[in-house]
């Protein structure tokens, strides 16, 4: 059975320059979406994964990651979305790729399905009201 | 004549008044026919919640025991500044000044985090801003500078007055060029990437009553969650645009100056708003009562979504630079309500900055005012500039 796995990785300065992804994806068949990646040479890099494949692989994967020396935590906090803060007037609509915002034509009301959402963070600068909110682990 | 607005304030004291929103009456009429609905019901409220940037607050401060005249001087909240050229203690701050020292849209596009709004939206809610003021000082004012915490209850008044707003009818923005851009229409992505629309459509206003004639200067309405009134036309109302045939403008047309007691608005209804690589705005629920005379005010409030055209936009050209000999093409509410519309042979994603869900919050608040008791109506003490004058 396929499963995916939200992970932050993150790269000491002597793994920046690691074809990672690469070895994800040819030594083990992982499906690897890149959501977010900040990577500069010679300095710590940040790189926010969807990883997708069978269960067995993506746990070879893990400890192939483990054994490079990179942290591999899974992605606690995601996307908020302050209720309080939105009017549901729909600006986010037509800029969510992935149908994660949604508007209920008969309420009219937006909701925000978390598993659709990878993160782009496209909602974030069109909302009027400042209501979406993509955190990562351990930022307030 | 089916009735006059002394007879139904008469069956709103005595609790008989028959209400509707202007989303329910289609309904209504509909399975009733016009003529009958019109017999039946005696109002019908409407309602919208947009950014609207035409917004301001006039404060009056409490003089401090040795009295300062700010006229002439200078005056801040929240380092946001404010106008001070009135008398010695009134002031008025605006949705869309930005704090000193604001980094605006450098870098592009700038998130506009604060602004007036922010200001005004602090106070609703009951917080206290900064005050800063200086002052040239005179025999009778003899303070030089002002500086302390202040809310609303430390004012004497405070109101909030809109130069325009509940736009009939408005422009449904879009993006030609291949790169991204920051308006007041939200973000528009390149090449048709998105198309947005401001408009509670067939819940708005004066799309309600596109001539204007139960609405007009001392109408009651609510606004912001108090009551308010119609002050006045709104600046740029423009009455003579083209017309569908059942009187609906097919552009931006007529606006209304609204007024009202901030001490008794909400923070629910009153929002800042702030649009990247713009600038600050307001967010105001407004609601407007229309009072069925006859079968004439009847017919326009049956208005629905698909009766209302809006004109699509380019402002990536032809807004900015005055471009082009008009809009690209005109789509229905109806089809904007879909989620899409189609443009120049695409698909184009659509969105609202205006929030329908809140319009209709507010219509079937402003219902149950008037069924209640709570809210009663006025007789307009004069019209607004209909379609016989104006800027066409």
């Amino acid at each position: 059975m396929m499963a995916t796995r939200k992970l932050i990785l993150r790269f000491p300065p002597e793994l920046v320059e690691e074809p990672v992804t690469y070895h994800l994806v040819k030594d083990f068949g992982l499906m690897v979406n890149i959501l977010r990646a900040s990577i500069s040479p010679g300095k710590q890099g940040r790189l926010v994964v969807a990883v997708t494949g069978e269960e067995p692989d993506l746990q070879k994967g893990l400890g192939y990651l483990k054994r490079m020396g990179l942290e591999a935590e899974p992605m606690a906090e995601e996307i908020l979305r302050h209720e309080a803060l939105c009017t549901s007037c729909t600006a986010c609509i037509p800029a969510c790729p992935t149908g994660a915002l949604e508007v209920d034509r008969t309420t009219w009301l937006v909701s925000l399905d978390k598993e659709k959402c990878v993160l782009c963070g496209s909602c974030v600068p069109v909302c009027p009201y400042r209501a979406m909110e993509i955190r990562y682990n351990g930022s307030a | 004549m089916l009735r006059s607005i002394d007879e139904i304030n008469r069956k709103i004291r005595e609790g008989r008044v028959v209400v509707c929103t202007a989303e329910e009456i289609i309904h209504l009429a509909r399975e009733k026919g016009a003529a009958k609905a019109a017999r039946e019901v005696d109002v019908v409220t409407t309602g919208t919640f947009s950014p609207m940037c035409s917004s301001g607050a006039f404060l009056n401060l409490r003089q401090p025991k040795e009295k300062i005249k700010l006229g002439g001087g200078t005056v801040s909240l929240d380092g946001v500044p404010a106008y001070s050229g009135f008398a010695a203690a009134d002031i008025c701050i605006g949705a869309t000044a930005l704090p000193e020292g604001s980094a605006k849209n450098s870098p592009h596009p700038g998130s506009f985090p604060r602004g007036g709004a922010h200001v005004i939206e602090a106070l609703v809610a009951g917080r206290k801003v900064k005050l800063r003021g200086t002052a040239h000082g005179t025999d009778c004012y003899p303070g030089t500078r002002r500086e302390e915490e202040i809310g609303l209850c430390d004012m004497n008044e405070a109101f909030l007055f809109n130069p325009r707003n509940c736009y009939q009818n408005y422009n449904v923005g879009v993006n030609l060029s291949d790169k991204t851009i920051y308006t007041y229409m939200g973000v528009l992505r390149p090449h048709l990437g998105n198309a947005n629309y401001c408009s509670a459509g067939q819940l708005s206003p004066l799309l309600n009553d596109p001539y204007y004639r139960t609405i007009g200067i001392g109408t009651r309405i609510f606004l912001g969650g108090g009551v308010g009134y119609v002050a006045w036309n709104g600046t740029q109302h423009s009455p003579g645009q083209p017309r569908t045939e059942r009187g609906i403008p097919r552009r931006a047309s007529g606006t209304l100056a609204l007024v009202g007691d901030m001490k008794q608005m909400t923070p629910h209804w009153v929002r800042a708003v702030s649009f990247t690589g713009y600038g600050t705005s307001l967010a105001l629920g407004i609601g407007v009562p229309i009072p069925i005379l006859d079968e004439a005010v009847m017919q326009h409030v049956c208005v629905t979504d698909a009766d209302i055209p809006a004109p699509v936009v380019d402002y990536s050209r032809h807004y900015p630079f005055s471009e082009g000999s008009g809009p690209l093409a005109e789509v229905t509410y109806a089809q904007l309500k879909s989620g899409a519309i189609e443009l120049q042979g695409k698909t184009v994603p659509t969105g609202s900055l205006s929030s329908y869900a809140k319009a209709r919050e507010i219509a079937e608040i402003l219902k149950k005012w008037i069924g209640q008791g709570t809210f009663q109506l006025t007789e307009k003490a004069a019209s607004l500039p209909g379609t016989e004058g104006g800027d066409a």
